[in-house]
């Protein structure tokens, strides 16, 4: 290989890990980045490209298409392998943990892949947390909603105080090995039901 | 009781997963001890993966897969065993609307007659060839798959060469109505539900089926990671149980109803039900308010079709011979043929008295009716299962089929 810009392709529906990825790529100093998120279409964009290195997200069903081009197609000039194949077994966990995969031009050394493939593992479990910590915020704020709403109703029918209300609902949690969202929750439902209509 | 094994399996969202999904959802794998959960995956290449780091130790396989692997011809080149397999037939081949119309000016329809509308899709290509127009492109699913064997066959016996009159690519199976319907491919060959989905579309027509082209043909395997077979063989042969008895209650027509119910939930296939009747009953509309009837369509149970038939490997072999995915040689047969095993097979549903042939080869295409085989209690019928070309393979004569195929 010279040393000439590789030609890499980003196969992501994801849109906003895709341009996580493609920016990890341009800040390694790659130039040549193309995205794609559709998934229709993809073997017209590759045989228009000629990648030398594919990074695609394992939940694309697109895999078994860029794979097929390994005996298939006589439309790409270059065959295309799988990046981590008969390399290491723990790259090969870290990616699938990761859900990402990759495939490089065969020919291509593998010194010159392995730290896109370890930036896009990377990205990839950072994009996970992320969305893992914003699925918890967003259920966070809503424990705290109902919470608020349950210290509402017990203030209001037991003529009691704020934080007295909230040690009821801890003390009723404790007691029955629940959460404390759960027994407000448990709490709207059921003022909700005894209203009067 | 507490569970002997947890296994977890991975499946393509197909109707032919249909026996694994019932095996865990109508209780039968709970009945054998077994703690199973079901795994949705978008590729084959996913599967082959998840079994390699050992999410998965068993999984809905394309039956020429297994084999693949075993042969180095695939990545990762994991060993697997087929021991059981998902039921015969299920596929057809759909083409666009302006491929129809074509086929239909040379003769094609109405009906899925194999030789009549081959010959007229032979017809278009020959004009097309002829006024130099660039080649059809058909997609079948994986390269390594029925699918694409099938195809083959079909238009090779109707004088279409594969390799240079038609193009064959791979568009993964939900696509194939879309792809279709904006000309990217002018054909496609898949299982079912997803030519009824094009021509529900109004994308295209079917123009024959894997039933016509070779009657109770292999599909899908169980393909099982070699090394979880070779040490938990209790647990996998307590799982062949289940998906035996799985089987039986997908193959009874009085269950189809419920079994489409089941299939059609948004944790599987999430299509409407009414996408996955044809399949089960063999009903099929063909487009433009054609309709044909399908002996033996698709088969989960009766005929053999859950035993793993070393000559249905050695037949995929002969394929992947044919058109260069692999060199033969006597010592690759062997690999192939010993991907499948029926040893397996027959151990674990022996405590059971399940029918059995009494070999584990026979010659593919030779039953021209139905006939009564083997030498348990319970009797096992099998075929009619001809070709439509009328050819025979005979897996004790493999070097003489490859010769006159080549």
């Amino acid at each position: 290989m010279t040393h000439r810009d590789l030609t890499i392709l980003v196969i992501d529906e994801n849109a906003i890990r895709a341009s996580i990825i493609e920016a990890g790529l341009r800040d390694a100093g790659h130039r040549r980045v193309s995205v794609v998120h559709d998934v229709h279409g993809v073997g017209r964009v590759i045989e228009r490209l000629q990648p030398d290195v594919i990074v695609i997200d394992l939940e694309n069903p697109n895999r078994d298409l860029l794979e097929s081009m390994f005996q298939l197609s006589r439309s790409v000039k270059r065959p295309i392998a799988m990046f981590v194949d008969r390399s290491d077994s723990s790259m090969i966990e870290a990616a699938i943990d990761a859900g990402v995969s990759a495939y490089v031009v065969d020919g291509l050394r593998q010194e010159r892949v392995k730290p896109i493939l370890d930036m896009a593992i990377g990205r990839f479990n950072a994009f996970s947390r992320m969305e893992r910590e914003l699925a918890e915020a967003r259920s966070e704020l809503a424990d705290r909603k109902v919470i608020d709403r349950a210290k509402g109703i017990l203030m209001k029918s037991r003529g009691i105080g704020e934080e007295e209300a909230y040690k009821l609902l801890r003390t009723t949690a404790m007691n029955q090995n629940r959460k404390i969202a759960e027994i407000a929750q448990s709490l709207v439902l059921a003022a909700g039901l005894l209203e009067d209509p | 009781m507490a569970a002997i094994a947890d296994i977890t399996l991975g499946y393509m969202p197909l109707f032919d997963s249909a026996v694994l999904i019932a095996a865990v959802e109508k209780g039968f794998a709970g009945d054998e001890g077994l703690s199973v959960q079901l795994v949705r995956e978008t590729s084959w290449a996913n599967i082959r993966d998840r079994i390699a780091v050992g999410h998965f130790q068993a999984a809905h396989m394309l039956a020429p897969m297994p084999i693949a692997s075993n042969l180095g011809l695939t990545p990762l080149s994991l060993e697997l065993v087929a021991p059981f397999a998902l039921g015969l037939g299920g596929n057809a081949v759909t083409v666009s609307r302006e491929l129809w119309g074509r086929m239909f000016a040379e003769g094609a329809g109405p009906g899925t007659d194999p030789s009549a509308n081959g010959t007229a899709l032979c017809h278009v290509v020959e004009n097309r060839r002829a006024a130099g127009e660039s080649p059809l492109r058909f997609a079948v699913v994986h390269p390594f798959s029925g699918h694409n064997y099938e195809l083959r066959y079909w238009l090779a016996a109707c004088g279409i060469d594969p390799e240079t009159h038609v193009e064959i690519v791979v568009v993964p199976p939900p696509l194939m109505a879309d792809a279709l319907a904006t000309g990217a491919i002018d054909g496609f060959c898949a299982g079912e539900p997803w030519n009824s989905v094009a021509i529900a579309d109004g994308a295209g027509r079917i123009v024959t089926t894997k039933a016509s082209i070779w009657r109770l043909s292999p599909e899908k395997v169980l393909g099982v990671s070699a090394r979880f077979a070779a040490e938990n063989r209790p647990a996998l042969d307590a799982l062949l149980r289940a998906l035996y008895r799985s089987s039986i209650w997908c193959g009874d027509s009085a269950n189809h109803e419920e079994l489409a119910a089941l299939m059609s939930g948004s944790g599987h296939l999430g299509l409407p039900r009414e996408r996955l009747m044809p399949i089960l009953t063999g009903h099929l509309a063909l487009g433009d308010g054609a309709t044909d009837a399908i002996p033996e369509f698709f088969v989960p149970h009766a005929k053999g079709a859950t035993f793993p038939w070393q000559s249905h490997a050695l037949w995929f072999y002969s394929q992947m011979v044919r058109w260069g995915h692999a060199k033969h040689s006597p010592a690759q047969a062997e690999r192939a043929r010993d991907t499948y095993r029926p040893d397996i097979y027959r151990q674990a549903l022996k405590p059971i008295s399940a029918p059995m042939p009494g070999a584990n080869m026979k010659v593919e295409g030779a039953l021209t009716a139905a006939a009564p085989v083997g030498a348990s209690e319970k009797g096992l019928v099998l075929g009619p299962d001809g070709f439509f070309d009328g050819r025979i393979f005979d897996p004790d004569r493999l070097d003489a089929y490859l010769a006159s195929q080549s």
